[in-house]
């Protein structure tokens, strides 16, 4: 059993909070799922079903267009109204990534734009997800790594222990990118692989920062957050203390998102997999070149 | 609004992952087994534990263990 972190009924109404104005938000949703979509350019294979985990409107199914070959594209999110904001031309669900509602084997390919470091138990989700593809099928997804927002997250926590004697957790925790891999592994996904990509956003200042993290949606959804209103001279010692240490000379500050790049495959056996133990053609030796001495036969139990 | 057959073929109950019974005249996805039903509104199936509509209150859904 995996420790609650996120408050899923909150994530889901900041997602539908977000939904009215989306169009004013997305760009940094739509610039990383520009780049995701690319990378099935990389992929001969074709992906005619597809499903989109964490819809926000059809942004990723207008980047999709030309892409992988989906001919069919399945739509959803646990908000409503953020599937339902966009076209009607995909078939929508509204569905809670810790708990599928798909068949097992039902999917060519499961992509994933800026919403799986919301999910709770991410190797539970990562097993449902490789159980909805096809063998051989792809999971393809962005999350956002720890890097994200460490600006932010400094500012905040001192101007809180400035102002209120304590902080509580302001920004949400994001994943380790280093254990994203194994986390793959262990969900028995093929061929995992996990890489990341640094996006620096400019604003005016963290005020404004604070305001599109909100208006996308992605506002703190960690259970021990603090309940009540943050006060307003909490948040401008906050700005305060980010323009002081990041403002560049247009007095404008930078914002770091890292977006982890998640990529594994349902196993089928037309993919290239490691060589059982002697199984090898070719020896070690007569590559390095190199004298071979035999090893392990005199390690017997008991020096018998 | 009526919901897309082809999707229905892969739905499954999000909670036991076992089959649905389309019930079209209330409009919902019935998972006899977790004893639950999930609306379809506008056409879009709501696969929400927390949305769905227990079919027998004294029984309860599967989640809910202890009863023989």
């Amino acid at each position: 059993m995996s420790a609650t972190v996120f408050d899923r009924r909150t994530v889901r109404r900041h997602r539908d909070r977000a939904a009215a104005h989306l169009p004013e938000h997305d760009f940094l949703f739509r610039e990383v799922a520009e780049r995701l979509v690319e990378r099935l350019d990389d992929v001969s294979r074709r992906f005619p079903l597809a499903l989109e985990l964490g819809a926000r409107g059809d942004v990723l199914a207008e980047c999709l267009i030309g892409h992988g070959g989906v001919e069919r594209l399945v739509r959803c999110d646990q908000s409503a109204r953020m599937v339902l904001a966009g076209a009607r031309d995909n078939a929508l669900v509204v569905a809670d990534e810790e708990c599928l509602p798909y068949a097992s084997q039902s999917f060519d390919l499961i992509i994933s734009c800026l919403s799986l470091h919301w999910v709770n138990d991410l190797p539970g989700a990562l097993i449902q997800i490789r159980r909805a593809l096809k063998p051989d099928g792809l999971f393809l997804a962005a999350l956002f790594g720890q890097a994200t927002l460490v600006e932010l997250r400094e500012a905040l926590v001192e101007a809180e222990l400035a102002e209120c004697g304590g902080a509580g957790p302001r920004v949400s925790p994001f994943v380790d990118v280093r254990e994203a891999g194994g986390l793959l592994q262990r969900a028995g996904f093929a061929l995992p692989v996990v890489d990341t990509d640094t996006i620096t956003v400019t604003y005016s200042s963290a005020l404004d920062l604070m305001r599109d993290v909100r208006g996308m949606g992605e506002s703190n959804a960690v259970v021990e957050r603090r309940r009540s209103f943050t006060r307003r001279s909490t948040l401008l010692r906050a700005a305060a203390i980010y323009a002081d240490r990041h403002a560049d000379e247009d007095h404008r500050i930078p914002a770091t998102f890292q977006v982890a790049t998640l990529t594994g495959w349902a196993p089928h056996a037309t993919q290239p997999r490691p060589l059982r133990p002697g199984q090898a053609a070719h020896r070690l030796s007569e590559a390095l070149g190199s004298a071979e001495f035999s090893a392990g036969e005199k390690a017997g139990p008991g020096g018998r | 609004m009526a919901v897309d057959p082809k999707l229905l073929e892969i739905l499954v109950c999000p909670l036991t992952k076992g089959p649905l019974r389309y019930d079209a005249e209330r409009e919902e996805l019935v998972s006899e087994q977790a004893g639950l039903a999930y609306p379809i509104r506008d056409g879009i199936p709501i696969m929400l534990i927390d949305e769905a509509r227990r079919l027998d209150e004294t029984a309860g859904p599967v989640s809910d263990p202890g009863k023989p």
